[in-house]
This record gives C-alpha cells, structure tokens and sequence, in this order.
C-alpha cells in the first residue's frame, strides 16, 4: 500500500455522535422504569406496551427508515401472528414461550415474504404508492375478514388468551412481562443495528437514495427490498404474540389499518433511519396519550391534541424529535472500513 | 465475435421510432464514440444496451450472451458499467462509501450482513479513488464535489469492479475545458481490460480518445468504422457536422 493510502485511510477526525448516549439513556430508563413504577402497576402495564409497540415500530422502521419501502400496513403482521398464538392457545392448549414466539416470528416471516412476493418480484419495478396501497389494502382486507369470521372471535375478537408459559412459570402483567418485553425489544434492536450497520445497511441506503444506480452496478434491488420488508414482518410477529399474551386480547384492529398508521407515526415522531428514533416516538406518544386522557380539561378531545402534535411534528420537524440533536450526516452513517490500532488494510 | 453486437435493434415511443434498425458491434479493449446530433437516437440506444429500457424489437448480445430483455443487474453481473447522463452520484454517502458500494455489488447478500468484505475491499476503495484524485476527498460527502469531480466519481464507480465494457453518456458536459482534458487522461488506462462505449457532444474529446465512430441521425446509423474515416464521409458531414 502507497503511503498516501495509508495516510488517508486515518482520514479525518470524525463528528462527535449523538445517537450512542442516547441510546444509552434510554436503555438507563427503561431498566430502571419498571422500579421507578413499581407503585404504580398500571404505568408497568402501560411501559410494558410501549416495550411491545416499539418493536412494531422498529420493524415499520426497518422498512421505511432503512429501505424506503412505505409499508401502510405493518400491523398485518402483528395481527396475524397474534391471531395464530390465541388460537394455538384456545384449540391446542399449548403457550409455551420456546414453542409460540418462533411460531409467530415464522407466521410474521412467511405472511410479510408471501407479500413481498407479490409486491417485489416482478418484472416491473414498483412504484411507492403501488407498496403503500397494496399493503395498506392487505391490512384493511384481513380486518374486515377476522371482523365476520365466527371462528376467530369476528368483531369481539379472541380474549382470554392463554396465558404465556416458561416451564412452570406463568407470565402476567408486571415486572416480569415487562423485562420479557425489554429483552425481546433488546435482542431486536440489537439485530436490527448490527444489520443496519453493515455493508447491508450501505446497500439500503444506497437503495434509499438511488434505486436505479444500484440496479445498475448489479444490485437486484427488489430482492433485498423483499428480504427487508420479510425480516420487518416477522419483527411484527413477535410484537404481536408479545401483545396477545400482555392484553390477553387480540381483536380486529390490531391487524387494521389503524394500527398500521400508528406504527408511521411512532416513526416519523421520533425521527426515522436512526432505530433508537421510533422507540422514543412510540414512548413519547403512548405517554402523551395516557397523560393527555388523564387530564379532566382535555380528556373529552385529546386525540385531537395530540393530532395536532403529531401533525407539527411530521410538518415542521420532517426528521422527528432526534432530528433536533442528531445530524443528517450521523443518521446515515459511514461504512468505511477502519484500521485498529496495530492493523493496517490488505 | 464482437463484445457486443447490437443487431437490427429498434425502439417505438408511441408514434415515434427513436430507432430503426439499428446495427452495431464494439470490439473488446476499443474506444467506440456513439455521435448525432439531439434526438438522433443515441442516448435512446445507450439504454437499451444497458438496459434502462428494452429495446422493441432485434437483438442485443454481449459477451455471448442474449441480454435484450435482461433487466440492468444481469447484465453488470455480465460484466457491463453505466455511466449516467445526469450525474447519479449518491450525495448523501460519503465518496468513499459510493466506491465501496459500487465494489461490493457483486458480494452475495448473506456475506453482506456480516461485513467480513469491508477490510477486504478497502486497499481496492482506496485505489479507485487514488487513480480518479480523490483520495484526500474520501470522508467528504458525494453531494459536496464539484460537477466535475462527480463526474469522475461516478465513472471511478463504474470501473470499480473492472467491467468489461464501459458506458458513457456524455461524460464530460459541464466540465471545464481542464477537467475535460483531465477526463481522457484518465480514460486511456483502462483501455487494456474493457472497451468503452461513449456518446458525446464534444466532438474534439470523442476524436481523441475513440478508435471507432458510429454516427446515428433519425435512430438510423448513417456512418460507422474507424475515426478518422467517419470523419472524411460526406454522409456524416451533412448530417451531423452541419448540425454542429
């Protein structure tokens, strides 16, 4: 290697970054939260929630954060999943944690890649609002389904859901719930920034910017799409077998689009393409939610308020709540290769 | 057998035949020039080798292989590179991440997620960005070079996996007359492993640096074989150089 390689690959100092502390604070307040909370069970349910919603909101991230696939119907393969673990529950008496979430990871993998499918593996090129819409009519078609069909509950949907078992040990509502969620929440964040972080993720944000130039260097562009958005949908699932076992309910619009919607607006409040983003919009809404309806002045028009909020946010603050401290450069990232020290390229 | 041979090729918009039966073969290792004046039909003919869009009817083949209706990554997996009309450098990664994604496109997508390429792929990142002077601009982001060094960029990206044919679309407009210079310096190495295939307005840089010209006018080919005989035929003097 010339020396003027070498001196350049020292390259210059980089930009201080943001998104590490706060990913760190944040997991600092999620342990601590549930024996903050302690006194108060239904803040624990309520966090356990946001826990559970933020892996929705991750894997709506995944996909458009990531990819820049606008999928309107994420909740599909929440709800879907949810469905499968109630029934297997309810029919088969079976809700064990080893047996039922890798159950509904794999509904969520094979439901999103049947659609992925249909949406990316074609000879055309889709268009955005091709996604939007047909996975926007996928979750909209598979609400009004589960709303008439008798076997799955129709409009009541499934309740009493069998509780979620380790062995012996039954999971209710509470602090184990909770750390169960956080775990889950951990392992898919964890995944999510190792993947993202790597010459995959360079690749999606290649895609993001320029489709057609990665087609051009050889990329199958639609593929990796496909292989996203399969991944997101069983992310999906898990969060919502998570959210079966906590409610112990799973009704019709949990896979509608409502939910879906929600899950954009989780990502798009905290700020998207940066993964710890979603989860502080999932957190920052749930909570405004359940303060806002809490307050006797406003509890009769919050969801308008929080409209309101929500609709200055995503206007006049595009990149979301960490777009005020994290810059554009750090959301998306360097994948050069670095030397340690001692190491040199070759 | 040519490298690539464009055979009876024709492309419809609607009402209007943007080529009509077209016919072509680039030699490997030789600098072919694709000239018109506008609306001749040359960057319509660019991207249907390429891919951009298919051709309506004849064939297109390259390196033996029938490529008329494959899509864009099949035929660089073949081993053919695009350069864009319209600089499609991608500004928001840094110049160095644009070479290295342009180099690891040929990586499976498993290998991908575990980024075991990337210490493998830098001394070649490096390199590329060495031989196209940018070397000292690696951490800086695309979208802050000049024009010029966009252009260059961008065709360092299409070398990068060392194709065996190259597809300019007016690599040079909107350069300086020194960066134009600077761009047929760098060109000319590349000569020993791929052949190029270049449209150009700038008829001085096109006669420079080809050994073959082609010469289209109302998406048929009015002239074609070696440079300077082209530029001797009458037929592509009323053509074209009267357009100039």
């Amino acid at each position: 290697m010339t020396a003027s390689v070498v001196t350049a690959a020292a390259g210059p100092s980089r930009p201080r970054r943001v998104l590490p502390v706060v990913e760190i604070v944040t997991l600092a307040a999620m342990l601590i939260a549930p024996f903050a909370l302690d006194s108060r069970p239904e803040l624990v349910t309520l966090a356990t929630n946001v826990l559970i919603l933020s892996i929705l909101a991750l894997s709506f991230e995944l996909c458009w954060g990531y990819s820049g696939i606008m999928s309107f119907g994420q909740a599909l393969f929440f709800g879907v999943p949810g469905y499968v673990i109630a029934l297997v529950g309810r029919d088969l008496e079976f809700s064990h944690i080893w047996g039922t979430l890798p159950l509904a990871m794999a509904v969520g993998l094979v439901l999103s890649g049947v659609f992925a499918i249909f949406l990316f593996i074609g000879r055309r090129t889709p268009t955005p609002i091709f996604i939007a819409l047909g996975t926007l009519t996928g979750s909209y078609a598979a609400e009004r389904l589960v709303s008439g069909w008798q076997y799955v509950g129709a409009g009541n949907g499934l309740s009493s859901i069998k509780l979620l078992q380790a062995g012996e040990y039954e999971f209710v509502e509470g602090t184990a719930f909770y750390f169960l969620a956080l775990g889950c929440l951990l392992a898919v964040y964890l995944v999510s920034r190792f993947l993202t972080r790597s010459q995959l993720g360079l690749v999606l944000a290649g895609v993001r910017q320029n489709e057609e130039r990665l087609a051009f260097f050889g990329y199958r562009v639609q593929l990796y799409k496909a292989i996203v958005f399969a991944f997101a949908g069983m992310i999906a699932g898990l969060a919502g077998a998570l959210y079966s076992y906590h409610q112990g309910f799973i009704g019709p619009g949990n896979m509608g689009p409502g939910l879906s919607t929600m899950a954009v607006i989780y990502c798009l409040f905290g700020g998207a393409g940066t993964l710890i983003g979603p989860i502080i919009g999932t957190a920052s809404i749930e909570v405004l939610s359940y303060v806002l309806a809490d307050i006797d002045l406003v509890k009769r028009f919050w969801p308008v308020i929080l409209g309101l909020v929500l609709l200055l946010v995503v206007t006049f603050q595009p990149s979301g709540l960490l777009g005020l401290f994290v810059s554009a450069r750090e959301r998306i990232g360097s994948y050069r290769w670095r030397p340690r020290r001692g190491e040199s390229g070759g | 057998m040519s490298l690539l041979s464009v055979q009876n090729v024709g492309k419809v918009f609607g009402a209007l035949r943007a080529l009509d039966g077209v016919n072509l073969a680039v030699e490997a290792n030789s600098f072919h020039g694709l000239i018109g004046p506008n609306g001749s039909g040359k960057s319509t003919l660019l991207k249907a080798i390429a891919g951009a869009h298919f051709a309506t009817s004849g064939t297109i083949t390259f390196d033996g292989h029938d490529i008329t209706l494959a899509p864009p990554y099949e035929r660089a997996r073949l081993g053919m590179s695009l350069k864009f009309q319209i600089t499609a450098v991608l500004p928001q990664l840094s110049v160095y991440d644009n070479i290295l994604l342009a180099l690891q496109a040929g990586q499976p997508v498993w290998s991908l997620g575990f980024s075991k390429t990337r210490r493998v792929a830098h001394p070649n990142v490096m390199r590329a960005l060495e031989r196209f002077r940018l070397a000292g601009r690696a951490d800086d982001l695309a979208g802050e070079l000049s024009h010029g060094e966009q252009q260059w960029l961008e065709i360092a990206m299409a070398l990068a996996r060392e194709p065996k044919m190259l597809l300019l679309d007016e690599p040079t407009a909107g350069m300086s007359p020194q960066e134009r210079r600077a761009t047929g310096e760098l060109l000319q190495p590349i000569r020993a492993s791929c052949a190029l295939l270049i449209v150009e307005h700038d008829l001085d840089f096109i006669k420079d640096i080809c050994d073959t010209l082609t010469v289209l006018d109302g998406g048929q080919i009015v002239a074609s074989g070696p440079t300077k005989q082209v530029q001797e035929d009458p037929r592509v003097k009323e053509a074209y150089l009267a357009h100039a």
